[in-house]
């Protein structure tokens, strides 16, 4: 049995990681602000977040938007997943959802870490079948094509992201990294309101569904 | 009741504290008596099905914050850790050579006993599960602005002792009222250099559960590490530091290279 037919629908096992600030696009502009304050410099080590547990959304199922939120960010990753020894064994596509937030000075929690905040799967592929630095993403709001993403254009090419961060922490089996998402040519990444379905999708992967809706009552 | 989780004898193992040994619960060897120092002690955390959220409180205590130049927040400062970095009592944490200032942070952490949603602050303590000190070491060598404090100053292999064990909230409340009443200490190698008391954080326990329960639904077995109060010096490769918390345990660590 190969490892494509092993893997079904794929589930996070460990901590999901992502990086911020890694495609050129987003830096760029950023860049005039970098020397300034609060930031005073350009940031050396890879920017990361974490995806708590309590985010995971499985493709298909709905995303709930909070209440006091009109619109979200639909951050279109490409993922790695880790296996034993650090390896890197599977890929796989993720919604990495937000309250849109203008600054990158604290860490991001009570945007990025709301319940079901990010969309995953369905299914992940071997990194074998894979060009990790190739990949063109796709989103899709409502059908209508909003955003192509395309791994080609980060600052950090895959290897030199996980060679940096393994300078100072190790992946674990099951853990998941966030290749990372990029921006529109305004800066802002997509946004989805209550009611819209997203999809993000890439050449021989399943693409990811998540429709927004409303908060529980 | 202090509930550890062990390496002895080739496995790893569930036990108690009872009379100054531990004792293991489960069989085959359900009743043995240990020696604190005849085991390898890890965090004494069950595992969990899914990534267990670990989240960190910067800044909450005044006292902490105006030492590093910050004026205290008006909200949670909270930043999230990866379970890769908890390490259990009496280990070996990594400092990396050439850094000039690495120090420790004594904290109460809060390990969540039964999920929690929505949890207002007058139920917050019946969402917990028991207590525990972590030291929360940062390399200040590494602090940049960008979602700070960054992974590469809080995030690090190592760097998060906890332990030595998980005491019962219960316990706790009987003995103290409650979390909020207890004293801090931390030495290096023998010398106090931080004391304080968890009646001057800033956002105390049920703040804190209420907070993050209103977006984020909390497991049980997920922790909040609840920031540390004044007194961070530098230590070096050698040094034993233990982060004291009374009535939940005595966490020692030694700095290696």
């Amino acid at each position: 049995m190969n490892m494509q037919n092993k893997i079904k629908v794929y589930w996070p096992r460990g901590t999901v990681y992502g990086a911020l600030l890694n495609f050129k696009r987003e830096w760029n502009l950023r860049a005039p602000q970098m020397p300034e304050a609060p930031y005073k410099g350009a940031p050396k080590a890879p920017v990361l977040f974490i995806k708590t547990a309590n985010t995971f959304t499985a493709s298909g199922d709905k995303i709930a938007i909070p209440a006091h939120v009109p619109e979200v960010d639909v951050g279109a990753n490409l993922a790695w997943v880790f296996g034993a020894e650090g390896l890197v064994v599977a890929c796989v596509l993720v919604n990495d959802v937000s309250i849109p937030h203008e600054s990158y000075y604290r860490p991001p929690v009570k945007f990025k870490c709301v319940d079901g905040f990010l969309g995953v799967g369905a299914k992940a592929k071997s990194v074998a079948e894979v060009q990790t630095d190739a990949v063109v993403l796709t989103v899709k709001v409502n059908g209508q094509t909003v955003q192509s993403v395309n791994y080609a254009d980060t600052v950090r090419a895959s290897q030199k992201l996980l060679a940096d961060i393994s300078e100072f922490m190790t992946f674990q089996e099951g853990d998941v990294l966030l290749l990372g998402s990029d921006c529109l040519p305004d800066g802002k990444r997509p946004r989805a309101k209550v009611g819209d379905v997203v999809e993000i999708s890439a050449p021989g992967f399943e693409s990811l569904v998540n429709q927004f809706a409303g908060a529980a009552a | 009741m202090k509930h550890a989780r062990i390496a002895w004898a080739g496995a790893v193992h569930e036990a108690v504290e009872s009379n100054g040994e531990l004792l293991l619960t489960r069989s085959p060897w359900a009743g043995k008596r240990l020696k604190f120092d005849e085991v390898v002690w890890l965090p004494p955390l069950a595992p969990v099905e899914q990534a267990r959220t670990v989240l960190a409180l910067g800044l909450n205590y005044a006292d902490h914050a105006k030492e590093l130049a910050f004026k205290a927040p008006e909200e949670p400062l909270v930043f999230v850790k990866g379970e890769g970095s908890l390490i259990g009592h009496k280990a070996l944490t990594r400092r990396p050579q050439g850094v000039t200032y690495m120090h420790y942070e004594c904290e109460l952490a809060v390990v969540i006993g039964r999920t929690a949603k929505h949890v207002k602050k007058e139920n917050a303590y019946d969402y917990v599960g028991g207590y525990t000190v972590a030291n929360d070491y940062a390399i200040r060598d590494y602090l940049e602005n960008w979602y700070r404090p960054n992974f590469r100053v809080k995030n690090r292999d190592t760097c998060t002792p906890i332990g030595p064990w998980v005491v019962d909230a219960k316990d706790i409340n009987d003995a103290y009222g409650s979390p909020m009443n207890l004293s801090l200490l931390t030495t290096v190698n023998g010398k106090v250099t931080q004391s304080g008391h968890t009646r001057d954080m800033i956002f105390d326990v049920p703040t804190l559960i209420e907070y993050f329960s209103a977006f984020m639904t909390l497991q049980p077995g997920d922790l909040i590490l609840t920031g540390t109060p004044d007194g961070v010096v530098n230590c070096d490769v050698g040094d034993v530091i233990v982060t004291s918390i009374e009535g939940v345990g005595d966490l020692m660590n030694t700095l290696g290279e």
